[in-house]
């Protein structure tokens, strides 16, 4: 049986779910095939639209400092409108989930390392920690959870915010390994486990007695982000009304829930939308037509599949994901080796000082308006693929704080274009 | 504290730091004082082998014999330190017959047990060796780790009263009526352990004898007191990849040449090393063809290398010496052995000895002989105990109990920190607090951070090579901030923020000379976790925190915020989250 649909999106990420969504949405018939985990599990969750330009002064306006970025920008090329336009699908995806999309203006969250970082949308868990809402705040930790020391974050925050943080360390409930991951932590408060037989405490409640002795006149709580997976609601809620303030998660790294939260209620969408989604084979090839890709195909193990589509959509990510790979001579995109622009020499990939503007943060594929990879000659590699997120050069995601906003606009233009394209 | 001392050593490498516990163990008061972090020059910088002596067999017989003897001291006295990995010398096709001879005569003349093994036993023992394998001898090569070693050196003085004093240069040798006296040093950060941020102060260290083993720095300390020092310093790459390739030592079996030598190191491969000399024992450039050459060149050896993944690179100066008048030109022509310059006889200058010269593994011998002449200088009397009482760590080394019930730790967590600090492991790891694992691809636990935090300060790279944290296949891009955050609250968060600040930075400076394939990726994804997840590239510069959004403030029926309580319209389907394939770092 031939595998055929209007548009195949390569890569599960943000971008990749952008753009199947926008494509289906568009009227297409659309399959999203994904090899490995993604790496939404890395990310805090935080929803970055743009927080830095050139100096330290985060952006409060990001939409208006779009036109001030360079033309290889992705946002230069998909324009400022799908970058709102983009923000919209995703604040009706995310639904409930997320908030902030009540404004355009940035605001800051506080980092687990005690920075505080401009953003857009955020976890509705981490809703009540913004640090630009002025309330005096106690961030917990836990003993065991040595990603996050909660009295030296206060410590940071505590001497660049216009109110009062302070931190404290506590035992986590029940008995833990020293070393027993955040998700088991999760787990224990998702299913609100029995620490008392007799009295019936359970972890939850416990929990907010330890909070409540250091309380003060702290107005809001923070925790490291493990409250709770699937219930993550029902805790939070349960910690607010024994504590009688509002609680928030501190979005961390890797596992992270929030991604994990956010990568659930993506797949739902795609679900919703009709999309076809294939986890765990990759993309080894492809065929093409005068300069026309008719099938790429997927490695299942036994057999090399032909995977037919009018559109084509390559989002497997950057340097971390792989969409964009190395050896020593070069840098290069694996799946149709497009043109990655590169300096000759290798050790011009990089700067001395680790957080210098590192040439190597903005490899990827050089793209047209219409998001075609660029040959090495300026012209389109084929004209039906399209490549979205961190496949992209010509930005640093990290620096600018702008990664998953370049995702979602970039999946919602190339998503948008390609159905219309659709013979 | 005293600021008079019988002998002062100027630094804090493996000869100064023995010869430190040498003198502390005679009786005499002590003082050592280092630049840098302990390690901070060549020995920190070395491949981590612990010679048989097969390598100067047919060059330098009388090395060849220190080697066998001092590795079978060390073994002894630093059981913690070292691990008898065995090592091969290894004949291609085409390597010369006569060579293989000589070595394997030469090992038999210097009393290092050799064996041959033909090409297949060879790749018995080593299945990745190239099928070009003629034939190998098997001689007993180690590993040693100079880190550990120079600690539990330093260590073992200070408990025999002597004082270390780290980042504390000397900015003067003290002469008065030509005579060596003492010499002057600039606490870059306060006296005693060290801690970021603390002013320095400068301070006057007065002694009966100074002795300069500062390797490829003693020119610079023998300027200061006007005599001349000509150490020829040659930089070697060292290049380490993210799995033991091999098991054993494998040195290729012909005439020097560079790139011919890969050392099991902990969970690492070392691939060493080239031989070029330079200016100065810093600033001399770190070149990619130095890295390309040792993959190269290697896995002609070890085929596998070619395609396994690098995770640093790192240079180190050999402080070679040779007598004014030799005039050799190449510096493997150079001797290894090293030389004691009694400043009195050579310059006329009483209350100075310089040691040049020398290798790693011969560091104990090399400190009982200066120490000797010290000694001899001082009338002191006493005997050298080195080679018999074992160091700090290695004194009651019957550590394969299990570990995993009495700690608490899970198997391997328990098993390599045991490994790590030896007859330690109950004073560090028996702790009430829970103890969590801070660095994962290290299986370093909080109380062994908080161990070395005791016995460092703040300098988070002194932890760093105390307990190897962050020195695994993330190059600390998980664990940086954790190794940070045992610092606090005993470290302001200033300090704590300065501490990690450069153990951020240190740990890219050899990240970046493996920017290809999976390293380039993993420090892509550093970059990421550290810039975008924590914003730690910044130091953000809010002028006005008005000019963002604060949140929906839309009050609901209880007048409280929309933010975080509200009710969730649809539970998900989903069912509950599986652990397994997320919970991995």
């Amino acid at each position: 049986m031939a595998i055929e649909s209007d548009v195949l999106v390569i890569g599960g990420g943000l971008a990749g779910a952008s753009a199947a969504l926008s494509a289906a949405r568009g009227g297409a018939s659309v399959r999203l095939v994904t090899h490995k985990e993604n790496t939404l599990r890395n990310a805090s969750g935080l929803i970055d639209v743009l927080g830095y330009h050139g100096s330290d002064e985060p952006i409060a306006e990001p939409f208006e400092a779009i036109s001030g970025l360079s033309d290889e920008h992705p946002y230069r090329k998909v324009g400022v409108e799908a970058v709102r336009e983009a923000l919209a699908l995703f604040d009706e995806i995310a639904g409930d989930l997320y908030e902030g999309g009540h404004t355009s203006t940035n605001t800051l969250s506080p980092t687990y390392g005690g920075r505080v970082k401009p953003t857009s949308r955020y976890p509705e868990s981490a809703a009540a920690g913004l640090a630009s809402k002025s309330e005096n705040t106690l961030l917990v930790g836990f003993e065991t959870v040595t990603t996050f020391d909660a009295p030296l974050a206060a410590e940071r925050l505590d001497a660049s915010v216009p109110f009062e943080v302070r931190g404290v360390t506590i035992r986590f409930p029940g008995e833990f390994r020293a070393d027993a991951r955040i998700t088991r932590l999760a787990r224990a408060l998702d299913a609100d486990e029995l620490l008392d037989r007799e009295n019936r405490v359970g972890t939850r409640e416990e929990l907010a007695t330890r909070v409540a002795e250091h309380l003060g006149d702290a107005e809001r709580v923070g925790f490291p982000a493990l409250l709770g997976d699937d219930e993550h609601r029902d805790v939070r809620a349960d910690l607010e009304a024994e504590l009688g303030v509002p609680v928030f998660e501190v979005p961390m790294g890797p596992p992270s829930l929030p991604g994990m939260r956010l990568e659930d209620r993506l797949y739902e969408a795609l679900d919703a939308e009709g999309v076809h989604v294939e986890a765990g084979n990759p993309v080894v090839g492809y065929s093409e037509e005068e300069r026309q890709i008719t099938a790429v195909s997927v490695d299942r193990g036994r057999r090399e599949i032909p995977y037919h589509a009018e559109q084509f959509v390559l989002a497997t990510g950057g340097l971390v994901g792989k969409g964009i790979d190395s050896d020593r001579e070069g840098v290069y995109e694996p799946v149709f080796d497009c043109h990655v622009p590169q300096p000759e020499e290798r050790y011009e990939w990089f700067h001395d000082r680790v957080f210098d503007d590192q040439p190597y943060a903005r490899f990827g594929v050089e793209v047209d308006d219409d998001l075609r990879p660029l040959g090495s000659n300026g012209e389109p590699e084929f004209s039906n693929l399209r490549a979205v997120g961190a496949v992209l050069g010509g930005y640093d995601l990290a620096r600018e704080k702008c990664g998953s906003g370049v995702s979602l606009s970039t999946g919602f233009t190339a998503g948008s274009n390609a159905s219309e394209d659709l013979q | 504290m005293t600021d008079r001392v019988d002998a002062l050593v100027v630094g804090g490498g493996s000869t100064g730091c023995g010869i430190a516990r040498d003198l502390a163990m005679r009786g005499l008061s002590v003082a050592l004082v280092e630049q840098g972090n302990l390690t901070h020059g060549t020995t920190g910088r070395m491949h981590g082998l612990l010679h048989s002596g097969g390598r100067y067999a047919v060059s330098d017989q009388a090395s060849a014999r220190e080697c066998i003897e001092e590795n079978r001291v060390l073994r002894e006295i630093a059981g913690h330190c070292v691990e008898m990995t065995g090592g091969m010398f290894v004949q291609l096709e085409d390597d010369p017959d006569e060579y293989f001879e000589e070595k394997l005569a030469g090992c038999r003349e210097c009393d290092i047990p050799a064996e041959v093994l033909s090409g297949a036993e060879a790749r018995d023992r080593e299945p990745y060796l190239t099928r070009e394998v003629k034939r190998a001898i098997a001689v007993p090569d180690g590993a040693v780790d100079p880190f550990r070693l120079c600690v539990a050196n330093a260590a073992d003085a200070e408990r025999h009263g002597a004082r270390i004093e780290t980042h504390a240069p000397v900015t003067d040798v003290l002469v008065e009526a030509g005579e060596v006296v003492g010499v002057e040093v600039e606490h870059e950060s306060g006296p005693g352990k060290r801690n970021h941020r603390e002013p320095g102060t400068v301070e006057e260290i007065r002694a009966e004898h100074v002795i300069n083993a500062t390797g490829a720095w003693a020119g610079r300390v023998g300027e200061m007191a006007g005599v001349d020092v000509e150490v020829r310093p040659s930089k070697g790459v060292m290049v380490i990849m993210n799995v033991r390739q091999v098991d054993t030592v494998i040195n290729r079996c012909r005439k020097k040449g560079d790139a011919d030598i890969v050392v099991p190191h902990e969970t690492t491969a070392i691939l060493g090393t080239t031989d070029v000399e330079v200016d100065h024992p810093e600033g001399y450039p770190e070149e990619r063809w130095e890295v390309d050459m040792m993959i190269d060149e290697l896995s002609g050896l070890v085929p596998i290398l070619a395609e396994a993944r690098t995770i640093r690179s790192f240079w180190g100066v050999r402080p070679l010496y040779e007598p004014p008048g030799t005039g050799t030109t190449d510096p493997t022509d150079i001797t290894r052995d090293f030389f004691l310059l009694d400043h009195e006889d050579r310059d006329s200058l009483p209350g100075m000895t310089s040691i040049v010269g020398g290798k790693f593994t011969t560091y104990r011998l090399m400190a009982e002989k200066i120490s000797n002449h010290v000694c001899e200088k001082l009338g002191v009397t006493a005997e050298c105990r080195t080679a018999e009482v074992p160091l700090p760590g290695s004194e009651d080394f019957s550590v394969l109990r299990d570990y995993m019930d009495e700690f608490g730790l899970r198997s391997p967590i328990g098993r390599r920190s045991v490994q790590r600090l030896g007859s330690r492991a109950d004073d560090v790891l028996k702790t009430d607090e829970p103890n969590p694992t801070v660095c994962d691809c290290e299986a370093v636990t909080r109380a062994e951070i908080r161990d070395a935090i005791e016995g460092a300060g703040s300098d988070l790279n002194a932890v760093r090579i105390r307990t190897r944290a962050s020195m695994g296949n993330c190059q600390g891009g998980f664990c940086c901030h954790r190794m940070a955050s045992e610092l606090h609250p005993n470290y302001d968060e200033e300090t704590v923020s300065a501490a990690w600040d450069e153990l951020v930075e240190e740990r890219w400076k050899g990240e970046r000379h493996a920017l290809w394939g999976e390293g380039l990726s993993q420090a892509a994804l550093n970059y990421q976790l550290h810039a975008t997840t924590m914003s730690l590239d910044r130091e953000p510069a809010v002028a006005d925190f008005g000019a963002f959004d604060s949140g929906v403030e839309t009050a609901t029926d209880g007048g409280e915020r929309t933010t975080g309580s509200r009710p969730s319209p649809d539970p998900r389907s989903d069912g509950s989250r599986s652990e397994e394939g997320r919970n991995g770092d």
